[in-house]
């Protein structure tokens, strides 16, 4: 396993970035857990519908964005916000969906992110198509799509991956190996000792990472990512990281794991270690904490007003968006529906 | 205007579509090399290059699912899928994210691609290869689903399905693919997807069907014919959107219908259309509404497959049925 950042902070070889970079990423970090414990708590006072957290797997999440160029391609999921976010993906879209809002799912035209797969594992062979487009009128850009180590059971894995190599797309498949398909652990998930190593069936290579470090998901995740824009062709990335809290806010993760293996993964948390090292390097303080948090915090309320802010949708416009134009059973359908509501 | 088959007016549809949007390919099972099982996409591989006609591993689900990314990326992919029977591992696709996307997205994204799949029994061929699931695809929230009875329209709907904004999944009635030829216009028509076509006027009696059954319902409309009864044969070509507004129109005339289709019963497409009759045609109706299905059986083998396939002979008793009454 690659890992160049301990969980104490120590570096192995030299930083793939510089302190400015560094600062900025460990900003969006912070950014990231104050997004995701704001979740929990509205989903809790019973303002957002079902949130999926993702605390403990924010640098796995970072670092691939980090990696990206601004117009590839992220096909991702509901547990990665983080990701999304940083690859353009507004905060209150994000909270929308959450909420329960269609447009949740509506980037900006310039956003070059798909609305969060809720299935497991059927959004893969879209990279791999969009990847393949973006192939074809050889634009320079290249997809990445990220999953769970559950999703590697899905037949759609196996689809993806394989098509991916055969004709050399340029897609990146980052599964953040969480530990957890909610109760299953990865070791009843699969067989295989890494998840990295099932890429060997599919004639691409597999590189599997710490994914608690930033360093090492950034340089990993950049690499196959150059493969793919090269025409080198897929790459499979396992991320190792932990799901500190529940599967979703409708699970009870204490019917299948013990409160050591938190405590050991608490341990190998991915912001504290990059703290540490920023702080060794003169480059954090707690004045500095406070105030990217205060920032944090500020950016996120901000979000969860323009989300919450947002009337719901009009009588009947649930059809409005099944068809470029409306046909008319639905025309029909409409005028039922708003008719029923007066 | 050419002679064509069925077969030969999709692929010279699909010749014309290529030959116009670079962006369309093809994807699927053995559609380069071999032309695909039936041979539809015959040639093109020589003539529009590997690029476009893509010989895709045994793997439905991706080339439904990989042509969906290639749709929303900005291509206009028309995958293949080789029997009805074989549709149901991308069926979690369609149903999951092809249908859904407009919507997910609101607008936002589209993935503008047709599905083709060829269907329907009547050639003695093994399990899964006779199916006719239409209906499970009508179904589905946010694709439209079209099955084509002659070769003009074959052609015109498929290029109207490559040019449409939204998904298609088109039905090709395998039994009808070169059993009977007519004149095809060259280049690039369309027909509309939605409206019915009226294949023969009457008055005393509506037939409703679509796909491979015409073959069957043309010969029992002959027969009544010259029995003396004026039969009026609507062809729905397109399932949804469904021209409910054609078939209300030809029973408050008739005051009469039959529904024939070659999928099971149960929840068949003939259930949508005989609730549309019973909800805006009540007054006009002077008979119940009989539907001439398939059974609700798995499809059988060669040797039991007439007892399953409606023939002239069930649709000629149900339309007497209806007369009398």
């Amino acid at each position: 396993m690659r890992q160049r950042l301990t969980p104490s902070g120590g570096l192995e070889g030299s930083p793939p970035f510089d302190l400015q970079l560094t600062r900025r990423l460990y900003r969006a970090m912070v950014f990231a857990r104050t997004y995701d414990r704001k979740g929990m708590a509205l989903q809790r006072q019973g303002r957002l519908a079902t949130y999926a957290p993702f605390e403990g797997q924010e640098a796995a999440q970072i670092g691939a964005a980090a990696a990206l160029e601004p117009n590839d391609w992220v096909v991702a999921t509901y547990r990665d916000a983080a990701l999304m976010w940083a690859q353009g993906y507004p905060w209150e879209l994000l909270f929308a969906g959450r909420t329960g809002d269609e447009r949740g799912g509506s980037p900006p035209e310039h956003v070059p992110v798909m609305p969060p797969s809720i299935t497991v594992g059927g959004h893969m062979v879209h990279a791999v198509g969009l990847a393949w487009a973006e192939k074809l009128a050889e634009s320079g850009r290249i997809a990445l799509t990220s999953f769970g180590d559950g999703a590697t059971s899905e037949g759609d894995f196996h689809e993806a991956m394989n098509f991916a190599a055969v004709y050399d797309i340029g897609c990146v498949f980052l599964c953040q190996n969480n530990g957890y398909a909610i109760s299953l652990p990865r070791d009843r998930q699969t067989r295989s000792e890494t998840i990295a190593e099932k890429a060997i069936g599919y004639g691409m290579p597999g590189v599997q990472v710490d994914g608690n470090d930033l360093f090492s998901v950034y340089e990993t995740v950049r690499e196959a990512a150059d493969r793919a824009r090269t025409g080198g062709g897929p790459t499979l990335v396992e991320a190792v990281t932990y799901r500190l809290g529940p599967h979703t806010t409708s699970d009870d993760p204490t019917r299948y794991r013990q409160d050591a293996e938190n405590a050991e993964w608490l341990r190998r948390d991915p912001l504290e270690r990059l703290r540490i090292y920023l702080s060794e390097r003169d480059a954090w303080d707690e004045e500095w904490q406070a105030a990217i948090e205060s920032e944090a915090t500020s950016e996120i309320e901000r979000a969860v007003e323009l989300a919450e802010g947002m009337p719901p949708l009009g009588p009947g416009e649930i059809l409005d968006s099944m068809f470029d134009n409306l046909p008319p059973h639905l025309e029909r359908q409409r005028a039922e529906l708003v008719e029923s509501l007066r | 205007m050419t002679v064509l088959t069925m077969a030969r007016a999709l692929n010279d549809a699909l010749d014309v579509a290529m030959g116009k949007d670079s962006t369309v390919m093809l994807l699927g099972e053995d559609v380069g090399r071999t032309g695909g099982v039936f041979r539809i996409t015959d040639g093109l591989l020589e003539k529009h290059g590997a690029e476009r006609v893509v010989d895709t591993p045994v793997a439905e689900s991706a080339i439904v699912g990989v042509g969906f990314g290639l749709a929303v990326g900005g291509m206009r992919p028309v995958t293949e899928l080789q029997f009805m029977g074989f549709s149901y591992p991308a069926f979690d696709q369609v149903i999951s994210h092809v249908g859904r996307i407009r919507n997910r997205s609101q607008h936002r994204f589209s993935a503008p691609m047709v599905i083709r799949i060829p269907y329907g029994g009547g050639i003695g061929a093994a399990e899964h290869h006779s199916e006719s699931a239409e209906a499970i695809y009508a179904h589905t929230p946010g694709i439209k689903v079209v099955v084509p009875s002659t070769p003009y329209d074959a052609k015109g709907l498929l290029l109207a399905a490559i040019a449409d904004p939204d998904p298609v999944v088109f039905c090709e009635p395998i039994r009808l693919y070169r059993s009977v030829k007519e004149e095809v216009p060259e280049g690039w028509y369309e027909v509309p997807i939605g409206p019915a076509r009226l294949e023969r006027a009457g008055r005393d009696l509506t037939l409703v069907t679509w796909g491979a059954m015409i073959t069957e319902v043309r010969a029992a409309a002959d027969t009544l014919e010259s029995d003396g009864v004026s039969v009026e044969v609507v062809d729905l070509r397109s399932l949804v959107p469904f021209d409910a507004d054609s078939v209300v129109r030809s029973v408050d005339k008739t005051g009469r219908v039959v529904i024939v289709h070659e999928a099971p019963r149960t929840v068949g497409f003939g259930a949508e259309v005989a609730a549309t009759v019973a909800e805006r045609c009540l007054y006009s109706l002077r008979a119940p509404v009989r539907r001439v299905t398939g059974w609700d059986s798995v499809f059988p083998l060669k040797r039991s497959e007439s007892q399953y396939l409606p023939g002239t002979e069930r649709i000629l008793a149900a339309a007497r049925q209806t007369l009398e009454s």
